[in-house]
């Protein structure tokens, strides 16, 4: 392979980006080694399974990618605004639209909602950290080297470009020859094992580690949202696994599991791609509508309407997730019973949903309704998600579909699910769960900023392209022709994005100002919050709790301030047991990543030799008999004593 | 932590043995996913030999009868080496251990001449999308078995260096999980591949 | 609060152009020329209703609690009493859902087994039967009885069923004439079926809706319904005039292309049905190979190398880009 075909040369816009991601790295690595900074970063974050610290990390990835998946979206906008633009090409604006839609599902939604995960489940169930904490560090870092190795195709080899389904035949070395496909398959394949890992890891935790008499119904319902997500990625994340392995065969070693010839079934990857695919929509929105109910609940001062039917639905909502993924190809030529039975499934799936939406309104009915910024947020999800849910419902008349499928119409409902659903969740999880994370409150007029100009931004840009898909423009063009009468709705949608991006701005000018201005002094419970989350320190101490709280009924910590009963006595303390931090996680995703590398240049002696690393991580893990440390009772109540003034 | 366990058999002494054991069976849950996918694969692939070979053609009933046999002696022994773990027995544990590690390679031995015969028949991985389907999930399985070999054999080293303990317990515990899961899914294998490929 | 006069604002905009769609006519969903598309748009204007109403009750009751139960600064800042919920509700908005997701299920369920016969007032007549084959990024269309193939544009007789029976030489795509009804998939090594109708003569705009690679844009067609003389004077036309398709040319066409119209005397299903297998003998992955940087839109430039080899009829000429589909 020669240097020319090595590099993605040649569009000035790829050019200036690399120049410009080669002088951050270069600029980073700089700035970390004048400030001395390497053996800190080691040791506090790139070792550590503080539950806290890796929720962290992920949602700094995660904001990372959500301005890289963002400036797809942007380009994208740029090229449709006119008719017949040349801005992008086809090629371009192909490997453009697959990974902006991997990016903002896999590496921009689910590490901002698992880091939130990660942050707050441990904390509002009264524990100490997660089940496996090094187990956590692993999936985070095997997360991370998937998401590098995704966005090295940027610069090195080439995007894939067969869209974030990647459909076979065209996902098939055939029509895609290059080695862009190839990143998609292996990059995916990483990041899903360390997803995998962390279903397991929430679904033991939250099994076993709650706090004394934290019984099922006393389950904060966010707690209850992440148990049952966590459930649906160990059930579907290994579906796509298999399909992945079976692409990355075909691509790498000849197979025929999905080409047209030799007896392959292209259909067969349509099937295991949705068997996962609906359900990992789910996976990030179920999280997303628990987030919802705490902020609502908290801001609404009054408790969640309806707890039990909340649960009933989730767990219902869940359970239909599995069953409707032939909604995504009606069109295939099913028989008209499949696709009525589909149809029935999916759209039964709108009635928990419907449950859900007014026992919300019904939380704030009666309530003492104040627009925090978190609140905010949780209040626009209501209309847009309905507008998003029932065009869902439009969706899953099959008959229907037949008209909208594939058209900007979908683009226009997806992203009115996922938007509110995803994406206003975690802007509501980050300013609610901020002070908890830092010890400052993100700055609530700037926030009021970023929160209108997103959500006009968004409806903006997303409710044209509702209609320029019933107009008949279908999903994925990078060019149409005037005639087609599209250009006004794409204009202004495009404008729309622009309101957006300026949205996300203030969003990252927001955290800048409250890091260096927003007062230090939030104290520990800075909302009047109803969960054990709000009973310990903000930032919460490594150890999370001094003494494990004791639960007896739901919104514990709401009760415990009514009846005083937050206080610590130094005599109910006893030592606190840690795991240590651990080199191992980091070191397997690193060879992981590199061997994942290799694997897509086909350059298989490499890989071989590289992957004796997973051996040697592996024989150092199984080997390691470390059995963390103790924290003394003395520095419990010195830490505790900062915040809480004396002890009783 | 450890209180009410006392009449617990030793590797679920400690809350954290007790969360090993119960996230295993939840990684079992998503193994059973993962095969099932590659079995359902399997299923509609089946009859794609795209006239290359059929089961019917290139199976041989002899061989495979022969890996039954050792997998699932394997799988009888490795519940000896636990019975000899819960009563403390050191030697049995390790002696019943390598019995199944044997027993286990000989079936790895077995699988692989067998692939080594289908390929000679003219049924490679890349022949077909059955051949395709067929050594995938095959392969799986057998790659799930050389993995175990090798992981068990880290312990009989830690088990020989430590003793049984809590934890040395719980591992091991835990690989026989392991291990009788792979047994469970040869048999779906024997009957759903071999068999009803030899029938049909 | 002023946060919340904005947020109110904000949402009867929103309701605006919503409440707009059902009466839009222009678009082309809602613009059917054909029983089949018809009875689509029937549906789903029908569900457009039902979804109306529960956007409106939701957005009401939303407005209604947000703007009642507001934090004021003369409230005292009272605690509200706690609610656990209260059945009858919880189980009047389980049921009500039920009742509308069987109202939309019933004709939804009588819609899809219509479209998949030939529409009803047509059961009696002959359709006529057009092999459909898609590649990259071209249509071809194979009348059998008429022995004739085009490429890129799709003439039928008004009034009369059509059942198009469909497959593609490689990747997946989708048929779709919105006007005359909804999309179905073609495959390679399958076939698909899919009855339509034009009610009148007319030009429609017929596109490729399942993303397929770099001329993807560029894969619509244009489907004219001619009455049924019209219909046979081309046919007759066409019969004297154009040239004979080879299998050569017929890998050439094959190639990943734009291209423009072609009409052929015979047609390839003398010598392959994609639907049937055999397609692989026609891919070359090398010609899919993208060179990143030397871009050279490649789309328009092979668009505008007409094709000089086929027939001359009339309607060869024409580009096949999109300008000449506006349907508005
Ligand atoms: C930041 C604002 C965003 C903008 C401007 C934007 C814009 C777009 C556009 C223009 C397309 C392609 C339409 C087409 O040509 O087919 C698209 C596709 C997509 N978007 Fe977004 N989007 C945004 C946010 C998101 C978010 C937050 C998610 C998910 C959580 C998301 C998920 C997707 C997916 C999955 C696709 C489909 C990709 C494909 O066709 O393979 N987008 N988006
Ligand atoms: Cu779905």
């Amino acid at each position: 392979m020669s240097l020319d075909e090595f590099f993605v040369t040649g569009d000035p816009l790829i050019l200036a980006s690399q120049i410009a991601i080669g002088l951050t790295m270069i600029g980073l690595i700089a700035l970390i080694t004048y400030l001395k900074r390497w053996k800190w970063l080691w040791n506090e974050w790139f070792t550590t399974v503080d539950h806290k610290k890796i929720g962290i990390m992920y949602i700094i990835s995660g904001v990372l990618m959500f301005f890289r998946g963002g400036v797809d979206g942007l380009l994208m906008k740029a090229q449709t605004s006119r008719p017949e633009l040349e801005f992008l090409d086809a090629q371009h604006y192909d490997e453009i639209f697959t990974t902006h839609g991997v990016i903002m599902i896999l590496f921009m939604a689910m590490p901002l909602l698992i880091g939130l995960m990660n942050v707050v489940i441990p904390l509002q169930i009264g524990a100490r950290d997660v089940a496996f904490p090094k187990l956590n560090a692993l999936s985070f870092w095997l997360f991370f080297a998937g998401a590098m190795l995704f966005n090295v195709s940027f610069v090195i080899g080439g995007s894939p470009d067969a869209g974030w389904t990647s459909y076979f035949p065209l996902a098939g070395k055939e029509f895609t020859p290059g080695v862009g496909n190839n990143y998609y398959a292996i990059a995916l394949q990483i990041a899903g094992i360390g997803t995998l890992a962390t279903g397991i890891n929430f679904v033991v935790t939250i099994i076993k580690m709650r706090a004394p008499g934290m019984t099922w119904m006393r389950l904060p319902i966010f707690v209850w949202s992440t148990f049952i997500t966590s459930i649906i990625i160990v059930a579907a994340f290994p579906i796509f696994t298999v399909a992945l392995a079976y692409m990355t065969l075909d691509r790498l070693f000849g197979t025929h599991f999905f080409t047209v010839a030799n007896g392959g079934d292209p259909m067969l990857w349509l099937n295991l791609f949705w068997l996962w695919g609906h359900p990992e929509v789910y996976i990030v929105v179920l999280p997303a509508f628990g987030m919802f109910s705490e902020v609502i609940a908290t801001f609404a001062r009054k408790n969640l309407y309806g707890y039990k039917s909340m649960v009933y639905a989730v767990a219902g909502i869940a359970f239909l997730s599995m069953l409707v993924w032939v909604h995504h190809f009606y069109t295939m030529g099913n028989s008209a019973a499949v696709n009525s039975i589909f149809s029935l499934t999916t759209m039964m799936i709108a009635i928990p949903t419907g449950v859900k939406i007014f026992n919300w309104l019904f939380t704030l009915r009666k309530g003492r309704i104040e627009f925090s910024t978190a609140m905010l947020w949780s209040l626009a999800f209501i209309p847009c998600f309905t507008i998003g849910g029932v065009t869902g419902v439009m969706l899953a008349m099959a008959a229907a579909d037949y008209q909208y499928h594939n058209t900007m119409f979908l683009v226009a409902h997806f992203h009115y699910v996922l938007i509110p659903g995803v994406v206003f969740a975690v802007f509501a999880g980050l300013y609610y769960w901020w002070p908890k994370m830092f010890g400052f409150k993100l700055n609530e007029k700037i926030g009021k900023w970023h929160f209108w100009l997103f959500v006009i931004g968004f409806n903006m840009t997303f409710m044209p392209m509702f209609f320029v898909g019933l107009d008949g423009m279908s999903r994925r063009m990078y060019t149409y022709s005037a005639s087609t009468g599209w250009a006004g709705w794409l204009g202004f949608s495009a404008i729309g994005s622009i309101i957006l991006a300026a949205g996300f701005a203030a969003l990252c000018y927001n955290i800048y100002w409250s890091f260096r201005y927003a007062s230090r002094d939030v104290g520990n419970d800075p909302w009047n919050g109803r969960t054990l989350e709000w009973a310990t320190a903000s930032p919460a101490p490594h150890y999370n709790f001094a003494k494990v709280p004791e639960v007896d009924r739901l919104d514990a910590y709401w009760y415990m301030k009514k009846e005083g009963n937050t206080g610590l006595k130094k005599s109910d303390l006893k030592p606190v047991h840690m795991p240590s931090n651990s080199w191992t996680p980091i070191f397997l995703a690193v060879v992981f990543g590199v061997v994942g590398f290799f694997l897509v240049f086909e350059w298989f002696t490499l890989a071989i030799l590289a992957s004796i690393g997973i051996v040697v991580g592996l024989v150092a893990n199984s080997f390691d008999y470390d059995d963390g440390y103790h924290i003394s009772v003395e520095e419990l109540a010195d830490e505790e004593r900062e915040w809480r003034g004396d002890l009783q | 932590m450890t209180s009410h366990a006392n009449n617990m058999p030793l590797e679920y002494k400690t809350q954290q043995s007790q969360m090993n054991i119960l996230g295993f069976w939840v990684f079992l849950g998503a193994e059973i996913v993962l095969f099932s996918t590659l079995f359902a694969s399997y299923f509609v692939l089946e009859h794609n030999t795209a006239g290359g070979p059929t089961g019917q053609d290139i199976f041989i009933l002899k061989d495979v009868l022969i890996e039954t046999f050792l997998l699932l002696t394997s799988s009888f022994t490795c519940g000896l080496a636990i019975h000899s773990m819960r009563s403390h027995h050191k030697t049995g544990l390790m002696v019943w251990t390598i019995v199944t590690l044997l027993l286990g390679a000989g079936f790895l031995y077995m699988e692989i001449n067998e692939f080594i015969h289908y390929v000679h028949e003219g049924a490679s991985i890349q022949t077909s999308g059955f051949t395709a389907a067929f050594f995938t999930l095959l392969g799986t399985h057998g790659a799930h078995v050389t993995f175990g070999i090798f992981w068990i054999s880290l312990l009989l080293i830690q088990l020989a260096r430590r003793g049984i303990t809590e934890k040395t317990a719980s591992k091991f515990f835990i690989a026989s999980l392991y291990w009788h899961f792979l047994d469970v899914v040869w048999i779906f294998i024997f009957t759903f591949v071999y068999l009803k490929g030899m029938v049909m | 609060m002023k946060g919340f006069k904005k947020l109110f604002g904000w949402l009867v905009m929103l309701t605006i152009p919503f409440l707009l769609a059902g009466c839009e006519s222009n678009l082309i969903v809602f613009d059917p020329k054909g029983p089949v598309a018809r009875s689509l748009t029937d549906l789903i204007i029908f569900s457009i209703i039902f979804m109306l109403v529960i956007v409106i009750v939701v957005f009401a009751l939303f407005g209604y609690i947000v703007w009642k139960y507001r934090a004021r600064s003369d409230d005292g800042n009272f605690e509200p009493e706690e609610e656990k919920g209260n059945h009858l509700l919880e189980i009047i908005w389980f049921t009500i859902p039920v009742i509308i997701v069987i109202a939309l299920m019933i004709p939804t369920t009588k819609t899809i087994y219509e479209v998949e016969d030939v529409p009803q007032g047509y059961e009696e007549e002959e359709p006529l039967v057009i092999h459909v084959t898609s590649a990259d990024w071209k249509w071809i269309f194979s009348y059998p009885d008429q022995d004739i193939e085009t490429v890129n544009y799709l003439n039928i007789p008004a009034d009369h069923p059509v059942q198009f029976k469909m497959t593609s030489a490689g990747t997946m795509q989708s048929f779709w004439v919105p006007e005359l009804g909804g999309q179905k998939y073609t495959m390679a090594n399958m076939q698909t079926n899919l009855f339509l109708v034009a009610d009148r003569p007319g030009s429609y705009y017929g596109r490729n809706t399942s993303f397929n690679g770099k001329g993807y844009a560029h894969m619509d067609f244009e489907v004219q319904a001619l009455s049924q003389d019209d219909f046979n004077d081309w046919v007759q036309e066409v019969h004297d005039t154009a040239n004979t398709l080879t299998e050569e040319k017929y890998s050439e066409i094959l190639e990943p292309t734009v291209i423009g119209r072609m009409t052929f005397n015979n047609t390839h299903l003398e010598w392959i049905d994609h639907a049937h297998g055999g397609s692989e003998k026609y891919l070359n992955p090398e010609l899919y190979r993208i060179s990143h940087g030397h871009e050279d839109h490649e789309g328009h430039d092979e668009k505008s190398e007409e094709e000089t080899d086929s027939n001359e009829d009339q309607t060869k000429t024409e580009p096949s880009q999109s300008e000449d589909h506006a349907h508005h």
